[in-house]
């Protein structure tokens, strides 16, 4: 399920290694995921390159959800390794995450499989770029709604120390078609679905109440035209023609076990 | 929730070119002090701005994203953003994140300054 690079660089050693160098992943050029669940739809991860905001085509948006983790004892640190240790068990039902199995680590690649209405699922990837005790953060692949990072953290708060979670996101829509769908659908799904994993992990950490608080703010209203292209990956209808296909492929499986058991008849 | 972090100096080089020396570690908690780096880099003659990593200590992916916002900055402004001093590790985590194709890595400031200057 997890897997790294078909290229990875490795540099002369000749400096002295930074104090980073373990936390972040290894250069990549494309994805490449290992073996998923049966159950699984495994599309647009696999050769897909990275993209980040620089080469997304919408408007950028910088979104940060957080929670107070009030009244339970625990540290930024203690927090993050929960959160970590099992990051798919913490999503809301629409969405599955097949991840690594003990923990998130550089270089990670795992497959997202995300419910968007209609029977159907779209399917696309993450690459944990980096990781450290406190935070971690994806990047996403070509035809993801987003060329986005995504960060998720803990810190203590300045006043009172209590810990605080979040997930900071710094995103682009994709290419035109997902742009055109923000202000209609996604940015709301977006928010739904942060929000709910935090709540899903603060009541787990052992928050009785949990309250998450969302803020977004408009960091470029410019749209990057030189990017319109990035349409022809769009997974959302990769995945949709993949779903249309099911009965055909079905039917087909159908006829060539036919073929092998009349051979062997 | 993030500490401030790092150190920026600021030199004019040219009357179109100025240079922010970043030394320490970059992180979201540099964002107070790169803004007020690049509020003094950035005159209405400045055309590009040359970030030196030289003194670059630790990034993480919080002063990626930092530099994505002050990218937008200078591109709003018709400012070019150039960079030199990062090392092997430094370059590989710009071209991994695809920086490297916004911000144009240069091996010297004096590459950089050539590149801004157009020649």
């Amino acid at each position: 399920m997890t897997s790294g690079a078909e290229d990875g660089a490795g540099g002369e050693a000749t400096e002295l290694t930074p104090r980073d160098a373990a936390n972040w992943a290894k250069h990549v050029t494309t994805l490449r995921l290992g073996e998923v669940p049966d159950e699984a739809i495994n599309l647009n991860v696999t050769g897909k390159r990275l993209v980040g905001p620089i080469q997304g085509f919408g408007k950028l948006w910088q979104k940060t959800y957080r929670v107070e983790l009030t009244g339970v004892e625990t540290t930024p640190a203690a927090a993050i390794a929960t959160w970590k240790q099992a990051f798919g068990s913490f999503w809301p039902d629409s969405g599955r995450f097949y991840g690594p199995l003990t923990s998130i680590a550089p270089g990670d690649v795992a497959l997202l499989n995300i419910s968007v209405g209609g029977g159907v699922k779209l399917s696309t990837g993450i690459l944990v770029l980096y990781a450290d005790e406190e935070s971690f953060t994806f990047m996403t692949p070509q035809g993801h709604i987003f060329a986005s990072w995504i960060t998720f953290s803990a810190a203590a708060a300045e006043e009172g120390g209590v810990t605080v979670a979040q997930v900071q996101v710094l995103l682009r829509a994709n290419d035109p078609l997902y742009e055109l769908a923000m202000p209609l659908a996604i940015h709301r799904r977006e928010d739904r679905f942060w929000q709910q994993t935090l709540t899903n992990l603060a009541r787990h950490l052992g928050v009785a109440d949990p309250a998450v608080s969302t803020v977004a703010v408009c960091v470029d209203r410019r749209r990057q035209w030189s990017n319109a292209g990035n349409v022809w990956h769009n997974a959302g209808i990769r995945s949709t023609l993949y779903a249309l296909g099911t009965p055909l492929r079905a039917g087909r499986r159908l006829l060539a076990g036919d073929e092998r058991s009349g051979r062997k008849g | 929730m993030n500490k401030e972090t790092g150190t920026m100096d600021v030199r004019k080089v040219s009357g179109v070119v100025s240079v922010v020396d970043i030394r320490g570690d970059v992180t979201a908690g540099s964002e107070g002090v790169l803004s007020d780096a690049y509020g003094r880099a950035s005159t209405p003659t400045t055309r590009a701005i040359v970030l030196n990593f030289s003194g670059l200590e630790y990034m993480n992916s919080g002063g990626i994203g930092m530099l994505v916002t002050l990218l937008v900055r200078a591109n709003r402004q018709r400012q070019r953003l150039l960079a030199y001093g990062l090392n092997q590790h430094y370059r590989q985590i710009f071209e991994l994140t695809r920086l490297d194709e916004a911000i144009g890595i240069h091996d010297s400031e004096e590459a950089a300054v050539a590149a801004a200057d157009g020649r």
